[in-house]
């Protein structure tokens, strides 16, 4: 059993009473190392509320979410932040970069931010732009890149270090076609290479490159496509 | 697009036998359409009947080599600047087959559109994978014309599913009963 990104059975409602919306109403899904799952589904489905619990930025209201097998609910706050920052990647539509930051620097930040001496960790964010093909803009503040360079720094500082999960929401946002792509290149890059990535888009043709595509409507998954891959999972006993 | 045009690209290229057109003309397409050396030399009878293409001597080999003439060529210009009619194309069974479903009693149009989304999906992930690896220019550009049509397909599937979701489907018109009948119209 190999599944970076667990969820069993995971509810998460928003608002109570008459105004309660139930954002997700149980939902499992195993992402394994080496897999890319898109989610798919219309506005209000779901998915990002999907992404915050695999990320640990919202908890469950019944279910339980495992990163690396560890249940995010047994961990203490802080035991989750460090977990945030060393096993999971996020990209997100916005790309929060800092602006008073280089490209270098944006990088390194979850490294240094997890106690990492600077020293040791602008040769890792050195070759996480290198992944990206950004060798020779460590220096450049993001003003001074255009979309598509500052979308790439995004990721890389996603990717540095060894985080075995990425969690990527519509991260070709307001990209060209061309730029998009190269972005799920990479993306399918770091998968192909071990990584487990969430995908969240309403692009089928990003989804795409996923390798299993799951369909959300009304907080459940209504569909899944993909390839049986993980001959595995049907081993699996069912509990 | 009919196999005539395609085998007239290809001899604008120099001649060509039957065999070497069936190759050039399944690279250029990636396989997606093959050919078999029956409809090639079918086809190349009839161009030679037309006037559009001539039959050369026998090579060394025994195959006999076809090259374009100067009205193959003037009807290959032709059809490149011609745009294609959308009414030239096959009809879209799929659109059809939902239309039925919706007035057809007893059938679950969801789960049809849902399907028929899955298979859509999966053929747009495999289309994608064979751009991923190696796919020259021509051959990439046939993918992503496939690309393109599997992602439309799928956005008129989701429209389809929240069109679904307003519309209650009427119930089937009764059909006249024995017992709706008048006693003397039984007979």
């Amino acid at each position: 059993m190999n599944a970076v990104l667990q969820l069993r059975d995971v509810q998460r409602t928003h608002g109570t009473g008459e105004a309660a919306v139930h954002a997700l109403a149980g939902i499992t899904l195993d992402v394994l190392a080496g897999e890319l799952v898109a989610v798919m589904g219309p506005s209000g489905s779901g998915k990002s509320t999907l992404l915050n619990l695999a990320g640990g930025l919202d908890a469950p209201d019944a279910g339980e979410v495992l990163v690396e097998g560890v249940a995010l609910s047994t961990l203490r706050r802080r035991e989750l932040a460090g977990l945030r920052r060393r096993s999971v990647g996020y990209v997100f539509q916005a790309l929060n970069l800092l602006p008073s930051l280089t490209a270098v620097e944006n990088v390194a930040l979850p490294l240094e931010l997890d106690g990492l001496a600077a020293r040791k960790a602008r040769p890792l964010a050195e070759a996480a732009l290198a992944e990206v093909e950004l060798d020779g803009y460590a220096d450049r503040f993001p003003d001074e890149m255009s979309g598509g360079q500052q979308q790439r720094v995004a990721i890389a500082r996603a990717l540095v270090g060894q985080r075995r999960l990425v969690l990527a929401d519509e991260p070709t946002g307001a990209l060209d076609s061309v730029t998009g792509e190269a972005v799920l290149r990479l993306l399918r890059a770091r998968v192909d290479a071990g990584a487990a990535a969430v995908l969240v888009t309403h692009e089928a043709r990003h989804a795409a490159w996923a390798d299993r595509v799951v369909f959300l409507r009304d907080g459940r998954i209504v569909d899944a496509s993909g390839p049986l891959t993980q001959p595995e999972q049907l081993l699996e006993p069912a509990s | 697009m009919s196999i005539r045009h395609g085998l007239l690209a290809l001899l604008e290229r120099g001649p060509r036998y039957g065999y070497q057109l069936r190759a050039e003309f399944e690279d250029s397409t990636g396989s997606t359409w093959p050919l078999n050396i029956g409809q090639v030399y079918t086809t190349l009878n009839r161009l030679d009947r037309d006037g559009l293409v001539r039959a050369l001597p026998e090579n060394d080999g025994g195959q006999r080599p076809y090259e374009i003439t100067g009205e193959g060529r003037a009807e290959l210009a032709l059809w490149f600047a011609t745009p294609i009619a959308r009414a030239d194309r096959p009809r879209d069974e799929l659109a059809i087959k939902l239309a039925l479903a919706i007035t057809t009693p007893g059938i679950d149009v969801q789960a049809v559109v849902m399907a028929q989304r899955s298979a859509t999906m999966r053929a747009l992930q495999e289309y994608t994978r064979l751009k991923r690896t190696d796919a020259e220019l021509p051959w990439r550009l046939v993918l992503e014309s496939m690309i393109f049509q599997s992602e439309a397909e799928l956005r008129w599937l989701d429209h389809c599913e929240t069109a679904l979701v307003r519309y209650d489907k009427p119930a089937p018109a009764p059909l006249p009963t024995h017992d709706d009948t008048p006693r003397e119209a039984r007979r």
